[in-house]
């Protein structure tokens, strides 16, 4: 059984044909070539495969491609498409990454953090970042310019923290 | 290809629908490879399952988009939580937060930001293994599955709901609409036993609830073949709602006797078995705390150093 799907990626409407055991990392990489959403585990553990689906991280090791047509999917191809955006370039300048294979996930992570929480609280971003494994760098350097961003952010506008309810 | 073998998927728009398609044998060609249809609703446990061939299903049932499976609310006197929502909301909901706020704690708990966006807490309910963090809370609050069938609705406790590992009450081709838990004024604590921070399955875990007369409710997970209610433990505490040292010591020793721990590869049962005395008195100690109305907000874990 094939069908055709239609997900609006990294801001553009893209089809496929699809079996329903495929999962969405499957479809991303296979069939859209989309190559920063990387299999770690294969389980949900590492968030390698980490994209955006209707603005919130999740899995896409653990979603069927078939489950999210309609809905719109943003892997880091669609993050700073004209230039860097300011977390990015913070991850840049600070080095945070080594081998870089979560460096995908952790920005996605991160920017669905900021995008609701802009000031969050060290505790905050490390359960952000709790299912995202790096085997580099321990951490430190990541969840510092998380914080790091997000301090210039609110420098740059005050603006009222969401009430988280 | 990442799942090996081939079904079928639907996503039915009405229930009915979905119960007629979870009644009737899949498609021929999938059929032969494999089993009947299965309900998918967040995918973080079944996919992983199909990956690994333990569930091998002719159908995938896609339920996550049906209404009666979605919101939280009160309802007829009670909380009721679909069986579609995602942790993620729960952990949101000021409705949970005023009237089971432990199911915060408890969900805050649930793997990490990226599965609790997806996974639901049927879904933790229905895939039924030991360490699953939904079931302690519900045991203790007491709450009632509803559950589709296509001869009606039935409601089944949630004492009986666990059978075994990954073995529920949920009989082929039903469908769970969602929960109901009785509103009462109560102080609950959730604590939950990992290898380390961040996301990892419990070890163990324990949820403790008190009423404003002070009967307790104890529950624990990942310390039997499913999460289990701690009886002993009730008795002994019944009434009280200021436990000193010497009962809470006694109440340690009781619920290490009263669970069944085994080894695994995250834990002894010897090790589990005596964290489980540590893990109830501290939330029996911050649920008291919090019937006083002290004691810190939902949210924490009284295993991670810092909530000390």
């Amino acid at each position: 059984m094939i069908r055709e799907i239609a997900i609006r990626l990294n801001g553009e409407v893209r089809r496929a044909a699809v079996a329903p055991n495929e999962t969405l990392l499957d479809v991303l990489r296979g069939k859209f070539g989309v190559k920063t959403p990387k299999e770690g585990c294969g389980r949900g553990d590492c968030g390698a495969c980490t994209v955006l689906l209707d603005g919130k991280a999740v899995r896409s090791c653990l979603i069927l491609a078939i489950e999210v047509d309609g809905q719109s999917v943003v892997t880091l191809e669609g993050v700073g498409k004209d230039k860097p955006t300011a977390l990015q370039k913070a991850f840049v300048k600070n080095n945070v990454f080594q081998c870089g294979f979560c460096a995908p996930g952790m920005i996605l992570s991160s920017a669905a953090l900021l995008a609701e929480n802009p000031q969050p609280t060290e505790h905050e971003v490390r359960e952000a970042l709790a299912g995202n494994l790096c085997r580099c760098t321990g951490y430190e350097p990541i969840v510092a310019t998380v914080l790091e961003v997000a301090k210039k952010s609110a420098k740059k506008k005050p603006a009222a923290r969401r009430a988280r309810s | 290809m990442s799942i090996a073998h081939e079904f079928d998927y639907a996503k039915p728009a009405r229930l009915k629908e979905a119960l007629a398609l979870l009644a009737r044998p899949a498609p021929r060609a999938a059929a032969a490879l494999a089993g009947g249809s299965v309900p998918l609703a967040g995918g973080t446990d079944l996919v992983a399952w199909l990956r690994d061939g333990a569930v091998r299903p002719g159908r995938l049932v896609d339920v996550k988009g049906l209404a009666e499976l979605r919101g939280i609310r009160l309802q007829g006197g009670k909380l009721w939580i679909g069986a579609a929502v995602p942790f993620a909301e729960i952990i949101e909901s000021p409705l949970v937060k005023k009237h089971a706020p432990v199911l915060v704690e408890s969900s805050g708990m649930v793997a990490s930001v990226g599965v609790r966006n997806r996974a639901t807490i049927g879904g933790n309910v229905c895939s039924a293994v030991p360490c699953c963090d939904s079931g302690p809370t519900l045991l203790v609050h007491e709450a009632t599955v509803h559950v589709a069938t296509p001869r009606g609705t039935k409601r089944i406790p949630m004492k009986k709901w666990f059978l075994g590992p990954r073995r529920t009450a949920l009989a082929k081709g039903g469908i769970v609409l969602g929960f109901s838990l009785p509103l009462a004024r109560h102080a609950a604590a959730f604590a939950k036993l990992k290898r380390y921070r961040g996301e990892d399955l419990a070890q163990a875990s324990v949820a403790v609830r008190v009423d404003a007369k002070g009967a307790w409710r104890v529950a624990y997970g990942s310390v039997a073949p499913t999460p289990i209610r701690g009886p002993k433990v009730e008795r002994l505490l019944k009434g009280v709602k200021k436990p000193d040292a010497a009962l809470l010591k006694k109440a340690a020793a009781l619920a290490e006797a009263e669970v069944a721990p085994i080894t695994d590869i995250r834990s002894s049962d010897v090790y589990r078995r005596l964290m489980v005395g540590v893990m109830l008195k501290r939330a029996v100690k911050l649920a008291a705390a919090r019937l006083a109305g002290r004691g810190p907000d939902y949210g924490i874990n009284v295993m991670e150093e810092d909530a000390q």
